[in-house]
Formats: structure tokens, sequence, C-alpha cells
């Protein structure tokens, strides 16, 4: 049991933390505007949520400027794919076990 | 009571994960159509060569102008319904019509259609006539069968399933009518009429 509960990252103990890696899973990179859509939350919440999967390294950012719009996309890393997906494999243990 | 929260998380992952990579507001009813006004046209050509007095159909002759005016409205009358079908299912879905999903799809489907498209223009300047139906039905197909990743998995057996009678209609030339109407005609209204009552009247 112990083991399991070591592999529910605290990382992804958040919904909207959990969203944009599960969106960042299945798509080569995506932009701020496209999670705001699929996630309904403000810039600032999820700006602060995408700082700190950036500090765990499970994603890396890509500022750009299309004319003079400025354009943030976002990438899933090696590292988070991994994380995320021993997660995922962790959550379903223990929905087995209940 | 954790399993629970637990259960609501990996239901909500999964349904982000197709939100954000697949396009679902797409109409079932938009293929009935598009297969309903294939038939009309075919219909309307059927006739039309079939009063024609003289075996050969040229390119100059009025009755090819006609069979391409009337190609070119199924054409505009199909893409028009599906347009409108569809951002009517993705309103009452609350979806975006254009998000990047649907613009994944578009962009996958057009490629090969209007490789399909310029190779069909260049066979009727090279007066390949015979071969124009085949390579409409297989360009079209194919279109299909790449832009089913963005979409339901329906698209693709549509998309077989019309590759599959182009290269039947190869083999059989002198009868594209019969296997455009089979294809763009019934071929539209079978998968559509699935993917309604799978997908559409829930």
């Amino acid at each position: 049991m112990k083991n399991i509960i070591q592999n529910i990252n605290k990382a992804f103990d958040h919904r909207i933390r959990l969203g944009i890696m599960s969106i960042l899973m299945v798509n080569e990179y995506t932009d701020f505007s496209t999670f705001k859509e699929l996630l309904g939350v403000t810039d600032g919440n999820l700006a602060s949520h995408a700082k700190a999967l950036e500090a765990e390294e499970y994603i890396t950012v890509q500022k750009q400027f299309i004319g003079k719009k400025p354009n943030t996309t976002y990438t899933a890393t090696k590292k988070g794919r991994q994380a995320f997906k021993e997660h995922i494999e962790a959550l379903e243990k223990l929905i087995r076990k209940n | 009571m954790e399993a629970k929260d637990y259960l609501k998380d990996i239901s909500e992952i999964k349904d982000l994960m197709n939100k954000s990579s697949l396009f679902i507001s797409l109409s079932g009813l938009a293929g009935i159509m598009a297969g309903i006004y294939a038939l009309i046209g075919a219909y309307i050509s059927h006739l039309l060569i079939s009063q024609y007095e003289s075996r050969y159909i040229t390119l100059e002759s009025n009755i090819f102008k006609l069979i391409v005016l009337i190609a070119f409205l199924v054409f505009t009358f199909s893409v028009g319904t599906a347009a409108i079908l569809t951002y009517f299912k993705a309103k009452k879905q609350g979806e975006k019509v254009w998000n990047s999903a649907s613009k994944r799809l578009l962009v996958n489907f057009l490629i090969p259609l209007l490789t399909g498209g310029i190779f069909a223009l260049l066979l009727l300047r090279n007066q390949d006539y015979g071969l124009i139906a085949p390579v409409t039905l297989i360009f079209y197909g194919l279109s299909c069968v790449n832009a089913s990743k963005y979409t339901f998995r329906d698209v693709r057996y549509l998309g077989i399933t019309i590759t599959i009678l182009g290269l039947i209609a190869t083999a059989f030339s002198g009868y594209a009518l019969q296997f455009w109407a089979l294809g763009f005609g019934v071929c539209h209204i079978v998968y559509g009429t699935i993917m309604h009552f799978k997908y559409d009247s829930k």
C-alpha cells in the first residue's frame, strides 16, 4: 500500500495541473488560450499552475511572437510523460483496491 | 470516498484528452444529407446521359458542362449543410467550432482531397475521362482515412469503404456514375445514419 501512495504524484494533485498534463499527453504542443478554453480558468491561475509544472521539469515553455501578439506554447517533457504515466497507474491500482 | 475522487480524476483526464485532440461535433445528419444530394445529382446526370443521342461526351458539349455544374452544386450543398449542422451541434455541446482540433481535422482532410482534386483536373486536361470517377472516389476515401485520426473512428471505415469502391471502379470502367452514386451517395447515407444514432441522438 505504501508503495502505491508513493507513486501518487503531488505535482498532479490538482485539477488544473492534472488537466494541463492530460492535454499535453495527447498533443505535440498546446497554446495558452487553448488551455484556458479547455480548462475554464483565468490567466493568472493557469500561469501559476503551468509554472509549478515547469519547475518540476514536466513541461517546457516556448514563447514567441505571432506578429505583435505574444504566443506561449507548452510541451510535455520525457520526464513529465513518465511521471504522468506512473501517476495514472497508481490511480488505477488505488481504485482497484477499493 | 477517496476512490471516488480518483475515479472523477480519471474521467476528467479522458474527457480532456478527447476534447483537446478529437473533434467530436461532426454531425451524422450532415453525412446523410450529403449522400442524398449525391444521389439526386447522380440521378439527374443519369437522365441527362440517357437522353443524349451521341455515344461520346466531349469536354465542349453542353451536357458535360451541365454534369460538372451538378457535381459542383452537390459539393457546395454538402459542404454548406455539413458546416451548418456541425456549427449547431458544437453549439449544443458548448464547444467552439473553430478550435485546434477542428483545424487539425480540416487540414488533414484537405491535403489528400486537394491533391486528388488537382489530379482529377489534370486527367480532365489529358482527356482521361474514364479515370476521373475512380480517382475522386479513391482520394476522397483516403482523405477520410487521414482525417479520421482527429475525429470519430467511423470516418475511417467510411474512407476505407470508399477507397475500395474506387479501386473496383477502376477495374470496371464504364460504370463510373453507378460507382459514384454508391460511394458518395449510399456510403454517406449508411455511415451518416450509423453516426447519427451512435452520437447525435443521445
